[in-house]
């Protein structure tokens, strides 16, 4: 039977049913990765000094969830200010009017090319520059007088860093995607008499979109994170708060890690966020196979999926 | 029959590139005129001026007794706004090498964009006349298919279906049958015949010089910028009286 079985394998009409190239080193690359895997495993088991209960004691505490929530908040407003201005200052890049044009290059030079953190404390002590902020006609008259130091709170100075911050990064985003539309497009707009406004927001944004949406997903994700900065403003939000906690009962590393649980968790939510964006800005994609049914197909039929692809 | 276009001494340069040296020709309401001519010759130069997707430095154009993309008023000459812009391209068709249809749409909603958000047509009323469109164009099927789901040929023909879907008083087209495989031409060319044969005015670049012995009026020998000689499309192509036409005719022939 073996014979015959061998026989009907070098049938140049049958399927091919080729014996798949051994791969030894391969083998050893994952035995080795695995082992390194189990240590660093074992050793966040058994080291007592991760002080896992307390992790699990402050990971639902309240003053963790609210500092929780008031990241969210910040990531939130600041991205959306921060796409908003993104979009303004690369069309007016892209404008043909000098003036614009180089206001908007001035303000993605300077937010880019200065510190986040200089930006936050300059805001947040701006009643030093100007310790009032008046509001009237330019060069006329003033209708209302704010005090600098009550209107600019840490929360409000903390959402200006980081949206205006936002805005110069968002500005480079969105020009490479306007730039990424070919130019036939606009030619194909402005020939069935649509004016630059209509062809901006029906024609070349939403192309620009599939550009725009990868990176972008990657900067909410920054800004989760990089929103840890306003903890030198005194905001409470989710480092500043377990850093309160950790200077009261000295447990540092498991407070951090509450921390850290939590920043992954979100960051996991924004990408699976931004997998479903990046699908509603590609209607004509080809809709392929849902993950779980390819995931299910390579992990049961491994090796017939290799042969299939041969 | 009334002259829909008219052009008189139309010159076009870019920087020192001088692309159109002093173009005159009119063309006839419902009859198809067939641009032809070596590349670089400045045919695709001198449609897109047409409808203003260029603007020319000196000379005049015409389409329905309208100047395009200024307004003469004594003595001066006067830039239209992007608005009046517009208006004038709304009423002229184009149809371009690469399709160029958006491919975010389907084909159906290609075709009603324009009625809809530039001639504020309502959406049932726009959708409709697409339908009758792209049924005219062989497309029927395939209303609800983006781009990329569609052969050359089809695109090419969504294209058409939606610049007609404006309505417009001219169509132009450039080159709308080079990007296609050969075996896709036929369909297009086909379409384009029936426009014709419907009292369409149209501006043809093309290179297929059957098209324009069958469905042209006139032909339109064009060489480094000027109108080498035009004419009847056959007696053009049957017997060119100038050297440069018949050093072209006799490459691509």
């Amino acid at each position: 039977m073996a014979t015959g079985t061998a026989r009907q394998g070098l049938r140049s009409d049958a399927d091919i049913k080729a014996i798949p190239v051994r791969r030894p080193w391969r083998w050893v690359a994952t035995a080795l990765v695995l082992i390194l895997l189990a240590l660093l495993l074992t050793s966040m088991v058994t080291n007592p000094r991760y002080r896992w209960e307390i992790v699990a004691r402050y990971l639902l505490d309240g003053s963790v969830l609210n500092g929780l929530l008031l990241t969210l908040e910040f990531t939130a407003i600041a991205m959306v200010i921060g796409i908003a201005l993104g979009v303004l200052f690369a069309v007016m890049r892209g404008s043909s009017n000098r003036v614009l044009a180089w206001t908007a290059g001035g303000y993605i030079w300077f937010f880019r090319g200065t510190p986040l953190l200089v930006q936050l404390i300059f805001w947040f002590n701006l009643s030093a520059l100007y310790p009032t902020i008046e509001l009237g006609v330019p060069f006329g008259p003033t209708f209302a007088t704010l005090d600098a130091n009550t209107l600019i709170t840490p929360f409000i100075a903390g959402v200006l860093g980081l949206a205006l911050n936002e805005g110069a990064y968002m500005a480079e985003i969105v020009r490479a995607g306007i730039v990424s539309v070919p130019k036939g497009q606009l030619e194909a707009a402005s020939s069935l008499g649509m004016s630059k406004s209509m062809t901006m927001r029906k024609i070349v944004l939403p192309q620009a979109m599939r550009v725009i949406i990868p990176p972008t997903g990657n900067n909410a994700i920054a800004m989760l994170k990089t929103s840890s900065l306003i903890s030198v403003l005194a905001i409470p939000e989710l480092l500043y708060s377990v850093q309160i906690i950790y200077g009261r009962n000295f447990q540092t590393i498991p407070l951090l890690l509450v921390a850290s649980i939590w920043y992954l968790l979100a960051t996991s939510i924004l990408t699976a966020v931004q997998t479903r964006i990046e699908r509603h800005f590609s209607p004509d994609r080809d809709p392929g196979e849902p993950y779980g049914v390819r995931l299910r197909r390579n992990l049961t039929s491994r090796r017939a999926h290799v042969k299939e692809e041969r | 029959m009334s002259v829909l276009v008219r052009a008189e001494g139309v010159h076009k340069h870019y920087g020192r590139n001088h692309v159109l040296k002093g173009i005159d020709l009119s063309l006839e309401e419902g009859q198809v005129m067939c641009l032809v001519g070596p590349s670089g010759s400045g045919k695709s130069t001198f449609l897109r001026c047409v409808n203003h997707l260029e603007t020319i430095n000196r000379g005049r154009l015409w389409v329905d007794g309208e100047l395009i993309g200024y307004r003469q008023s004594g003595e001066a000459l006067h830039e239209l706004n992007d608005k009046e812009v517009c208006g004038q391209r709304a009423r002229i068709g184009m149809v371009f090498q690469s399709f160029n249809l958006f491919p975010h749409y389907t084909a159906l909603e290609n075709v009603i964009l324009g009625p809809c958000l530039v001639k504020k047509e309502s959406k049932a009323a726009a959708t409709a006349h697409a339908e009758e469109l792209l049924r005219r164009v062989g497309l029927g099927e395939k209303l609800h298919s983006y781009p990329n789901r569609l052969s050359g040929g089809q695109q090419q023909r969504v294209a058409i279906a939606r610049a007609l879907a404006m309505r417009p008083r001219l169509m132009l087209f450039d080159e709308p049958t080079s990007a296609l495989d050969p075996e896709l031409v036929g369909e297009v060319l086909d379409v384009m015949r029936g426009l014709a044969s419907d009292g369409m005015t149209m501006i043809v670049v093309t290179h297929e010089m059957a098209f324009a012995r069958e469905a042209g009026d006139t032909l339109v020998f064009m060489d480094d910028g000027v109108i080498v000689e035009s004419g009847d499309p056959r007696e053009v192509l049957a017997r060119p009286r100038h050297q440069r036409t018949q050093a072209f005719l006799s490459k691509v022939l």
